[in-house]
């Protein structure tokens, strides 16, 4: 009987538990899902992380190269973020070109990573006018559930703080690069900003880390990044309906809760890594 | 025209707005902030491909041209930005299996150019007389080193400032409908963006009433 209400009617369905200030999986409406890290998984990145909040899934992998620097800004280097959104995460995409969602949460997290100042590209330079780094950071969804940008967010965060940049000496007489694979060190984080994603209900409730039908049935979302310091980095909402002062507070007060979680779960998990080895 | 605005009274720059100055789209829309410039085009509701119908209400579409070249991934995300802006006011159940689509072509770009755009789109929304719940217009404020607000800012103040928000604020209860924001602030300068920008709405919806009821008093 409740399979069949909630095909039939699915906002119905979703109104009836939070009517009684609760969501079909079991949360309440200020409750994340449980999140899971695993940090260095891909062997043959130079870093990486899988994050998994509930069933959604979201890899990261850190490629980097050397390059030349833009001459407009000689003492900076590069950072490429791309999202992935591939057919293989949920049956609303589709194989081509990367759609409007995949080139949008490119877009936010090229604006969470040049707000937040994670890494200052300035970092990344080698020698001024001639080399630099470019970080290629790709970050692929392998399960659709919802809320993909924390998820992003998240696995982008864990991945650089795993990268580790080899040494590299510029030869005095050919004025080659070499570079010493052996010797690596990591790269200087300078925030943690972790983001808190809502969405709203029939104009009024609000409920935090949507799944991907939640985010089907609702009237509008919000992305907050905070960052260590509890400044906002990003205060995202593309449209929908509007959103009152009072709730827009709420949703920043969640978020630097969140924030304080993850990086606690991104300490740990670096420090369970390190002890490891 | 363009000052810097203290927190009681906000400066905008001078703007300006055509309507119906194209005649092939069912409603099309100019619209000048100080040097930024965007023309607007509204066709439908029309026929809608089957792949992108959907059953109970309108497909909106919505096309940002760049001045120079094809559209990036930036103007995507902008894309989406007016979409689901013009989704929430428009009253897209009234024509259900048709598409609307909005082209925003960008002239000239010194500034703001996201509320340009969202500008343009309500009144080009407005002339091609489709049933809206509320209109809607677009503020951007730039935060400088000093910390002091300046409400649309030109690209020169852009660049030189340390934090870029652009509302869109409805015309109803002035609220916050849409939200992009650049660089890192604290929770009261937010508050504080927040207030000016719906400050700054009230002239503009003011001067979308004075241009439409220039429109029409020319017509009659």
């Amino acid at each position: 009987m409740a399979a069949g209400f909630k095909i039939a009617e699915p906002l119905e369905y979703h109104r009836s538990f939070l009517k009684e200030n609760c969501r079909p999986d079991g949360r309440e409406l200020s409750e994340f899902r449980t999140t899971t890290l695993n940090i260095g998984s891909i062997s043959t990145a130079d870093g990486s992380a899988l994050v998994k909040v509930g069933n959604t899934t979201v890899m990261c992998g850190i490629k980097v190269e050397l390059t030349n620097p833009l001459v407009e800004a000689p003492g900076k280097g590069f950072i490429v973020p791309n999202v992935d959104l591939p057919p293989l995460c949920s049956s609303r995409f589709r194989p081509g070109p990367p759609g409007e969602q995949a080139q949008a949460a490119s877009q936010f997290i090229a604006d969470v990573i040049e707000s937040s100042e994670v890494i200052q590209t300035e970092d990344l330079c080698i020698e001024r006018g001639k080399l630099c780094w470019v970080l290629y950071c790709d970050m692929m969804c392998v399960d659709y559930d919802g809320n993909v940008l924390d998820a992003c967010i998240i696995a982008l965060l864990a991945a650089l703080k795993n990268t580790k940049l080899p040494e590299v000496t510029i030869n005095k007489d050919t004025g080659a690069p070499e570079v010493n694979l052996e010797k690596r060190k990591g790269l200087n984080i300078r925030k943690h900003p972790v983001g808190a994603s809502f969405c709203v209900f029939d104009d009024s409730i609000l409920i935090v880390d949507p799944t991907a039908e939640e985010e089907g049935l609702s009237t509008s979302h919000l992305t907050v990044v905070t960052d260590e310091k509890e400044r906002l980095c990003v205060v995202h909402k593309p449209g929908g309906t509007p959103l009152s002062a009072e709730k827009l507070q709420e949703c920043i007060g969640r978020a630097t809760a969140r924030q304080r979680e993850i990086q606690k779960l991104v300490d740990k998990v670096i420090h369970s890594v390190k002890t490891a080895q | 025209m363009m000052e810097v605005c203290g927190s009681t009274n906000v400066s905008l720059r001078e703007f300006g707005c055509e309507q119906t100055l194209l005649s092939r789209p069912d409603g099309s829309a100019s619209f000048v902030q100080g040097d930024t410039s965007v023309i607007a085009a509204v066709y439908g509701p029309a026929e809608v491909k089957v792949s992108k119908e959907i059953y109970d209400r309108a497909t909106l579409e919505v096309l940002i041209q760049p001045k120079v070249g094809l559209p990036s991934v930036r103007e995507r995300s902008q894309e989406q930005c007016v979409r689901e802006t013009c989704e929430a006011s428009l009253l897209l159940t009234l024509h259900p299996r048709s598409s609307l689509t909005l082209v925003l072509q960008l002239i000239h770009d010194d500034g703001s150019r996201l509320a340009c755009f969202l500008n343009a789109a309500c009144m080009a929304l407005m002339d091609a007389g489709l049933p809206m719940s509320c209109l809607f217009c677009g503020v951007t404020c730039a935060i400088n080193a000093d910390s002091e607000i300046i409400t649309d800012p030109t690209a020169a103040q852009e660049k030189e400032s340390r934090a870029l928000m652009t509302f869109a604020i409805d015309s109803k209860e002035q609220r916050v409908m849409m939200s992009y924001t650049k660089g890192s602030f604290s929770v009261h300068e937010l508050q504080q963006c927040i207030a000016v920008s719906q400050k700054a709405s009230e002239n503009i919806f003011q001067f979308y009433r004075d241009s439409v009821r220039r429109r029409y008093s020319k017509n009659l």
